[in-house]
């Protein structure tokens, strides 16, 4: 599932637009981003916190057993990528 | 006859192109997206020209041309600099994220609302079965978001 402060609505389109399944949560308020140690301070329009971009793969027990914190994000992890260490879930 | 000077006026239309070619063109495929080399060439080819049409202007006595390439050439010189700007210094402005959850670790609960306003947190998704089987797991992916 995939997080961001977009609003519902915006999350919505994004959805409808692109035919995405997995849920978008809504978090305007940098709770989860915040707990994550993602946000972005000021970084969004008129200077709003935002979550920088960030990957983790949790396996079945809550562990986490991934992670990829990019270092520019014009650079994202890669669908190949993510289908390869979802290997690790047995 | 005033001759439209051709290598100043290519260079900085290149130089446009160019940087709206990452967003609409480039950005969609792996190879050109995670580093710009195709941007890259094509700005490198965008300043030969720019360079190409000042030395143009410049070789001629017509003030006019000489002051008008180096305002059009500094504009697109300006388009080279905040494309590469915005790849290689700000797209590395981000926060170090230390406390971030690591590997092995248990990742933190948290519940938000979905599109349709129904809260969904990460432990309800983790147990909800799938088709009847329990989930293998949960992929996170925080993004910056469109606003």
């Amino acid at each position: 599932m995939a997080i961001s402060v977009d609003a519902p609505e915006k999350s919505r389109d994004l959805a409808q637009q692109q035919g995405y399944t997995f849920p978008l949560l809504c978090d305007s308020n940098v709770e989860a981003i915040r707990r994550y140690d993602l946000v972005h301070a000021g970084a969004g329009e008129g200077g709003r916190d935002i979550s920088r971009p960030a990957e983790f793969l949790i396996d079945s027990t809550g562990t986490v057993r991934w992670v990829h914190l990019t270092e520019n994000y014009w650079v994202r992890a890669r669908p190949e990528e993510i289908l390869e260490v979802s290997k690790l879930l047995k | 006859m005033k001759r439209i000077n051709w290598p100043l006026w290519l260079g900085f239309l290149l130089s446009v192109v160019t940087f709206f070619s990452y967003f609409a063109v480039f950005v969609w495929y792996p190879i050109t997206r995670d580093f710009p080399w195709a941007n890259l060439l094509l700005f490198a080819l965008s300043a030969v020209l720019l360079f190409l049409g000042v030395r143009r202007a410049f070789s001629g006595d017509r003030r006019r041309s000489k002051i008008a390439a180096a305002i059009v050439a500094t504009l697109g010189v300006v388009v080279i600099a905040f494309f590469l700007f915005a790849f290689f210094v700000g797209g590395r402005m981000l926060p170090a994220s230390k406390g971030a959850p690591q590997v092995g670790q248990k990742a933190p609960d948290f519940s938000l609302n979905d599109t349709d306003g129904k809260a969904v947190s990460l432990n309800e998704l983790l147990t909800t079965p799938i088709n009847g089987a329990p989930p293998k797991g949960v992929l996170l992916v925080f993004y910056r978001g469109y606003w």
